[in-house]
């Protein structure tokens, strides 16, 4: 019970710490200016002539490349910095509350900017008659794939003070996620290596995992991807936590 | 309640507690002392569970803060180096957040932010952002935190840091006044601050206690500790200090000031004889003698110079 409560109330802070300072704003319009741009303008959404969101959710993973480090990177390296850390780790909380607190706040954050795009669904199923279910599904797995970028930048953002660096480290870490998997890499790959390599290499991409979701599959190998990336980097933030205490 | 045994803590090769030991109990207040750098942060934040150590065991209240730690923080209140909080935070959403960690909810939460608002003064700013606030009522603030629990433990890194004089003298007051029930660690450099409120003293130096034992347990190791000082008006030096070299308790006499006929002089005892009784046996000099004094005390030895004495020629050799 001490846990549950715990976890809320630093969720409850997290998420006003938010609110009360323009970031939120700021990010929740350039998100919605970014995604309307890419779906309408680069994603070409009238002229494909679908009823369907994929222009939408096909950029996602590169939208989020930047936007989320830029909402993770500040979530331990501000504790850090301004010697909170301090103060929260001698409250009678684990590590682990605190962490799943942090996370599951900056999550909820990016929730609720996916929530505000639903617009877009309005708008494709007054043009037209999409299937629902597709879109759902294209919905959970970019919550999923916000998630997983979340878990990465909370990774970076422990491993130092400076938001700046977090920022940079997380984006090139999500950048080989994608890059991994994104066809004209694997199409280079191909070229030198064995078909096997490129597959194993490509597996640990998130394109991969995440293609499924827009064609509204959802497949548990993809879920349990995302879980076990996102369940790594959050075990992998703990432990960088305690390290700096341990000395 | 605190019970710290052979606490060693290593960051890489660099040891920055070694081999350290005390307890604190319930009424007693316990004053760190040391030069910068010494470990007195490092011991704080391995008892209040910030810091695991690198070996040596620490209970508080009776649970290893490793083993079980929960139970050992909700006993402590907490004030750390330069009072963090959250910037983007109200004082008022602060203490009610560390209130929630505490486990207080609805009416008994109400209660604990009213009563630590009111003890340590913040109704002016109950709505202001803590960025805003001026370093005094930033590190109140973080103070309240601490105490939002009533907690059996206080350990606090620097409390005076950055008040001016009143504030200081309010925390140390309620320092004082909290020490009767509670055990509490506090560090400093102020060492009045140490007189005013400690009922012992702890001096660490380069990750050792030095020095452990009640302010006057530790003043009586100056040098002047128990040296006279006196002032006589009217006579020459030399006629003085040829009379009281004749005090078979007095080793020496040290002349402090002489100037238009009035001569300030200390007399240091003989420690193997004098026994305290130094300043009986000057009085009685003076007045066999007619002496003419306008001055004569016991002097009671300064914590800075045992400070100084004890923590500077290592220091000094080191660099």
């Amino acid at each position: 019970m001490d846990a549950w409560y715990n976890i809320k109330a630093i969720v409850k802070r997290e998420l006003g710490g938010y609110f009360t300072s323009p970031i939120a704003y700021v990010f929740l319009v350039i998100f919605l200016l970014l995604a309307g741009f890419f779906t309408f303008t680069v994603g070409s959404f009238f002229e494909r002539g679908e009823a369907s969101l994929v222009s939408f959710f096909t950029w996602h993973p590169w939208l989020y490349l930047f936007l989320v480090p830029a909402v993770g990177m500040r979530l331990w390296s501000e504790e850090r910095r301004l010697g909170t850390i301090e103060l929260l780790l001698t409250m009678p909380v684990t590590t682990w509350q605190a962490l799943a607190a942090k996370f599951l706040a900056s999550w909820l954050f990016l929730a609720l900017a996916l929530a505000l795009t639903v617009p877009v669904v309005i708008t494709v199923n007054y043009f037209g008659d999409p299937d629902n279910g597709v879109i759902f599904a294209g919905y959970m797995g970019s919550l999923l794939l916000a998630g997983s970028y979340l878990a990465v930048s909370s990774m970076t953002s422990a491993m130092t003070r400076n938001q700046v660096i977090s920022f940079i480290v997380s984006v090139l870490i999500l950048l080989f996620l994608i890059l991994a998997g994104y066809e004209p890499v694997t199409g280079l790959l191909s070229r030198f290596a064995s078909p096997t390599v490129v597959e194993v290499v490509a597996a640990f991409s998130v394109m991969t995992h995440f293609e499924g979701f827009q064609r509204g599959v959802v497949d548990a190998r993809d879920v349990i991807f995302f879980a076990s990336v996102m369940g790594f980097a959050l075990f992998a933030t703990g432990v960088i936590i305690r390290g700096h205490r341990a000395g | 309640m605190i019970r710290v045994e052979n606490l060693v803590k290593a960051f890489g090769p660099k040891l920055a507690v070694n081999d350290v030991s005390f307890t604190v109990e319930r009424g007693e207040v316990l004053g760190f002392l040391g030069p910068n750098g010494a470990g007195k942060s490092t011991t704080m934040r391995v008892v209040t569970g910030f810091y695991p150590p690198t070996s040596g065991k620490i209970t508080v209240g009776g649970y290893d803060v490793l083993e079980n730690p929960l139970p050992a923080k909700r006993l402590i209140g907490y004030l750390p180096e330069n009072a963090p909080g959250y910037a983007d935070m109200t004082v008022a959403g602060f203490l009610n957040f560390a209130a929630e960690l505490r486990g207080l909810h609805g009416d008994a939460r109400k209660k604990a932010v009213g009563r630590v608002v009111e003890l340590c003064f913040l109704q002016n700013v109950l709505y202001q952002d803590i960025d805003t606030l001026s370093k005094g009522y930033k590190h109140r603030t973080c103070l309240a935190q601490a105490l939002i629990h009533d907690p059996d433990i206080l350990v606090m890194d620097e409390p005076t840091d950055g008040l001016d004089p009143n504030q200081k003298h309010e925390v140390r007051n309620l320092i004082k006044h909290m020490g009767e029930k509670k055990a509490i660690i506090f560090s400093t450099h102020i060492l009045e601050e140490v007189e005013a409120a400690c009922s012992r003293v702890i001096i660490i130096d380069r990750g050792r206690i030095v020095a452990n034992g009640t302010p006057d347990e530790l003043k009586a190791r100056a040098g002047n500790a128990g040296a006279v000082h006196m002032r006589v008006k009217g006579l020459a030096a030399a006629a003085l200090t040829e009379g009281l070299s004749r005090l078979a308790t007095a080793a020496r006499t040290e002349l402090l000031k002489d100037e238009g006929g009035t001569v300030e002089l200390r007399v240091y005892p003989d420690r193997s004889r004098a026994n305290g009784s130094l300043t009986r046996d000057v009085a009685e000099l003076a007045a066999q003698q007619k002496w003419g004094l306008e001055e004569l005390r016991t002097e009671e030895g300064r914590l800075d110079e045992v400070f100084r004495a004890i923590t500077l020629p290592d220091t000094v050799k080191a660099q």
